[in-house]
């Protein structure tokens, strides 16, 4: 869809993996944390509970260290993503995150329609009436297969109390 | 709660439905029933709640289907707190094992069985010593000498999870015959019980349903049983020897006694109502003959309680758990 | 050759018209139930456990183990068609599956899958039918160490392939081993690294984590590129089943290794899952073409399928002689077999003959029903490609929703899921490889609960790993495998010094 143009701006790829290295990093020093507080130490039973993960703790901040420094070494200027690239992701992931957040309160079958819909109709740019029989469809699949065929119950929000299923 | 004229009428309908079939039980679920297993797919307590399942099916009892969920996080400490959370919701029982008492005092997790309405005892289980066929002791005296001539530590016992049930037996066991074993945990059962048959173990305390199997194929030995009598089923198992003949680890010199329950419990604040439609559910339950068919393949005691008698039986045990797991070490800290 | 006669009593059994219907069923539901994400073989046996009580045993156990053959069959549909394994031993399908796909060769993929575990289950049946005790026997051998050992051949076997820079990789497994070691500690029972998070309590499952990494991360990277999915130019015909069966008979080594290693690892029971990582790897090692597995290599499909289900059906032999499951979903079998009366173990083939040999002709016929119900179904799934992205993204992103929800039935998972999705379009675009991550998570704690056993057992003493000529076998084995670009290399220097 975008064509690639070479001075089209983004986020540089030595600037993501930096971060992604540190956040590798600071993943590893909470389970280090983790571990400290299940005792790292070799009791009468051998090892205790944190012994393992504190090495494998330790194994990803050094790993990330490591990681770290050969980024910012890098002096290749790519770009990770354009920023209309990076928009395109956002528009499903930001999405997605409302759909999944908004889950507990108004249960999976509302949530999927709407999501369902907004995607085909905003993304898509289909017409209304095939956006709402995928949307609308898809969940009522879902139910009878999930909840009356395999007894699976999913979440389910205040409109399924009201309509007593 | 607001109801519409559209579920009220809906609710009319299932009414009179139900009434038609005789109006005894002032309350009914009017959704799917979710059965609450804290223990993974394949065990024990699984076993049991699927079987039940399939009998509410098989016979009608229910208007409504059960739906059995495992949630087995934590030492079923997932499926303890989902149960707690879900205050009022009738439409959750839960199937407990001895982890209702363990994994609070072992873990720590915010939970205590006072959490949760007392429905039924549907059984108890329980806990046999096993040793391999090939071994030369029959008898518990031969077995407990042979563990005290063991250079310590060697002397392995196989057994299901850590710091329940199994193991404070384990740990009973040492304190009455003053010795020490290497207790190594296994995830399910039968695992153990063919870690027996394999000698990677020299003992377990699996329940009669995970091992009757290997002791049927003459792998494994039963030596007592950790109950106040002899179990009570009497047709023969192996080698014209019944479950009844194992004799009882007290009679032996083995001062133990342990019985795992197989009770149901509710979410907070349950009616009466609500209570009594589970209990008699439960009774119909219970007088099936395939239920009488699993209670005797797993030389299951049969011991059925309900109400206040359940709830006191319950608050002694939680009381002899508390005792037992704080001898033996297992509570966890800050407790 | 009794054997041989009760097999034939078995058939009769099971070819009966009301065991032929439950075994169509049974494969039907099967691979609905491997194809829907979180509906996995264990979940989905379950469920329909308590449907088949008022069956005859034998009609019952037909239908759930079809229901078995299904949800393996059905597993591989989604790794290949959308990157999404909804089963641990799907993984590694996807690694050529998925490439394979993308290249507008979806039906290839698939049949190659469905063949190669057509042929994977039928050694294993072979295999049960005729050297069933003995097998039974070595499975006994297999205590907390000769375990461990199995893990860490299943891993040194797999590590040390990728290209992707190898400070990556060990960051991408540990990240694995992290995250698999949050919960409960099954050795000492206490919990860790949750920090009192109830949500946390259940660890991190495989499933969420695939689900996110593999499925989720696809999709933001097609979105990347352009609301396009690859692969629509599949050619959707039958033909191409004919077309790549002409091929497959060219990798037989593969095949015969890979069918060895299900057994293996089928019957100790380590299980499908590190059978199929290790068939994968070994296949990469060993063949031709090794350096282009990953690009959409056949062979890279044949391998972990023959494995995964040559190892799903010979679990089932653990299971009926000797009580013990060599999978989840055995498991919950074994569970229906109490229920039913019978009792598995050493005296089920003797005084049960009826319901083992119906069992096992089942096995026959259930996968050729299932070969059958797949193969003819491969335009219709690799059709699916065609369906436009902007219609297929929502959905399988509700159904991957679903699916992370029904693992443990909290909505939590489901924001877990998407979390892990947008760190796997990240890892993978800073090229951190995902498998080595994967396979930590599934193995990890199992690696660690093995070593912990092995070492309580032995007094702390490491010696415990070269006790016995089988233990010290498979660890050697590992350790062969783990060095091997280093032993071929040294391989070549030395004739190249020769020459």
């Amino acid at each position: 869809m975008t064509a690639r143009r070479s001075d089209a701006a983004g986020p540089t790829h030595k600037a993501v993996e930096t971060g992604m290295a540190l956040l590798i990093a600071a993943f590893g020093i909470i389970v280090i944390v983790g571990s400290l507080k299940a005792g790292i130490t070799w009791g009468a039973e051998g090892p205790r509970a944190g012994f393992f993960p504190f090495y494998i703790g330790i194994s990803i901040v050094a790993a990330s260290a490591i990681n770290l420094w050969s980024a910012l070494r890098d002096h290749d200027d790519r770009l990770f993503a354009e920023w209309g690239q990076l928009r395109q992701v956002m528009s499903v992931v930001v999405p997605t995150a409302i759909y999944v957040g908004s889950m507990p309160f108004v249960g999976l079958y509302v949530a999927s329609i709407i999501f369902i819909g907004w995607f085909m109709r905003w993304l898509g740019g289909y017409r209304w009436l095939p956006t709402v029989a995928v949307a609308f469809g898809m969940p009522i699949i879902t139910y009878f297969v999930f909840e009356r065929w395999f007894l699976v119950p999913l979440p389910k929000g205040p409109i399924e109390e009201w309509l007593g299923l | 709660m607001k109801h519409s004229i559209l579920h009220l009428a809906l609710a009319a309908v299932a009414a009179l439905c139900a009434s038609g079939t005789g109006a005894s039980a002032a309350w009914e679920p009017v959704r799917p029933v979710e059965f609450i297993v804290p223990a993974g797919t394949g065990g024990g307590a699984d076993q049991m709640a699927r079987t039940i399942q399939g009998i509410v099916t098989k016979h009608n009892l229910m208007k409504q289907p059960m739906v059995v969920i495992n949630k087995a996080g934590g030492a079923g400490g997932e499926g303890f707190l989902d149960v707690k959370s879900s205050s009022g919701n009738p439409h959750k029982i839960i199937i407990t094992l001895s982890n209702l008492f363990t994994t609070p005092l072992a873990t720590g997790i915010p939970f205590n069985w006072k959490d949760l309405t007392p429905v039924a005892m549907l059984a108890l289980d329980e806990f046999v010593l096993w040793v391999n066929a090939e071994k030369s002791y029959n008898k518990v005296g031969e077995y407990v000498d042979a563990v005290k001539k063991a250079p310590a530590g060697t002397f392995k016992m196989g057994g299901t999870g850590s710091k329940q049930e199994d193991q404070i037996i384990t740990v009973a066991v040492e304190k009455a015959i003053d010795t020490k074993f290497t207790y190594i945990p296994y995830k399910g059962g039968g695992e153990v019980a063919v870690q027996l048959v394999g000698n990677h173990v020299d003992s377990t305390v699996n329940n009669p349903i995970e091992a009757v199997a290997q002791w049927r194929g003459g792998k494994l030995r039963p030596l007592c049983v950790f109950d106040a009598q002899p179990m009570a089923y009497d047709e023969p198992i192996t080698d014209g020897k019944s479950w009844k003949d194992i004799p009882t680890c007290k009679s032996q010199g083995l001062d133990m006694e342990y019985l795992m329950l197989r009770g149901i419990f509710m979410p907070p604040k349950a009616t009466k109502d609500q209570i009594d439609y589970y209990v008699e559910l439960f009774k119909k339950v219970r007088a099936t003959p395939e239920w009488q068919d699993f209670m005797k393949s797993g030389a299951f005691n049969t011991t059925f309680l309900t109400g206040g008698d359940y709830a006191k039986w319950v608050e002694a045990e939680q009381k002899r758990h508390e005792v037992l797991m704080k001898e033996a070490g297992f509570l966890a800290p800050g407790n | 050759m009794e054997e041989l006669a009760n097999l034939f009593h078995g058939f009769a059994v099971a070819l009966q018209p009301y065991n032929m219907m439950l075994m169509v069923v049974g494969i039907m539901l099967g691979v609905i139930i491997g194809v829907l994400p979180g509906l996995g073989g264990a979940n989905g046996v379950a469920i329909l456990l308590p449907l088949t009580f008022s069956m005859p045993p034998t009609s019952a156990i037909i239908m759930l183990s079809c229901i078995y053959w299904g949800a393996l069959f059905g597993g591989a549909i989604t790794s290949i068609l959308f990157n999404i394994p909804g089963e641990p031993w799907s993984v590694a399908t996807t690694f050529d599956g998925y490439p394979m796909a993308q290249q507008g060769k979806p039906g290839e993929a698939l049949t190659a899958a469905f063949t190669s575990s057509f042929v994977g289950a039928l050694f294993a049946v072979a295999m049960i039918t005729l050297v069933a005790p003995l097998v039974a026997s070595f499975a006994l051998r297999f205590g907390p160490a000769e375990k461990f050992a199995v893990y860490f051949l299943a891993f040194c076997s797999f590590v040390g392939l990728s290209k992707e820079p190898p400070f990556k990789t060990i960051a991408a497994m540990m990240i694995g081993f992290a995250l698999a070691a949050v919960g409960l500690d099954s050795i000492t029972g206490q919990l860790r690294l949750t920090f009192g998070v109830t949500e946390l309590l259940n660890g991190f499952d495989f499933l969420i984590a695939v689900i996110g990494l593999f499925g989720i991360g696809e999709i933001l990277l097609t979105m990347e590129e352009g609301l396009s999915f690859r692969g629509g130019n599949a050619k959707i015909n039958l033909r191409v089943v004919l077309q790549t069966w002409r091929e497959l008979p060219a990798y037989w080594v593969t095949s015969l290794r890979s069918c060895l290693i299900g057994c293996w690892m089928g019957v100790t029971p380590a299980g499908a899952t590190p059978a199929s990582f290790m068939s994968y790897g070994i296949a990469k090692r060993l063949a031709k073409n090794g350096k282009n597995f990953g690009k959409g290599e056949i062979e890279g499909v044949i391998a972990p399928e023959t494995a995964a289900h040559a190892a799903g059906t010979s679990a089932l032999l653990p299971m009926l002689s000797l009580g013990v499951p060599g999978s989840p979903t055995a498991a919950v079998l074994l569970g229906g077999l109490l229920i039913w009366g019978l009792q598995p173990g050493p005296m089920l083939f003797v005084e049960q003959k009826e319901f083992v040999w119906g069992l096992i002709a089942s096995m026959y016929l259930g996968n050729l029903a299932g070969l059958l119900v797949v193969l003819t179904c491969v335009p219709i799934f690799a059709a699916i490609l065609r369906v436009p992205f902007s219609i297929i993204a929502p959905l399988i992103l509700v159904l991957c929703a679903i699916g992370a929800y029904s693992v443990h039935n909290s909505t939590f998972d489901v924001m877990l899921m998407l979390v892990f999705g947008v760190l796997g379009y990240l890892l993978k675009k800073c090229n951190y490889p995902l498998a080595p991550l994967v396979l930590a998570i599934v193995l990890g704690d199992k690696a660690e609960e093995a070593f912990r056993q092995s070492l309580l057992g032995s007094q702390g003493s490491l010696a415990v790993f070269f006790s016995n000529g089988l233990v010290s076998t498979i660890m050697i084995l590992g350790l062969v495998a783990l060095f091997w670009s280093a032993i071929q290399e040294g391989y070549s220097r030395l004739r190249t010094a020769a020459a």
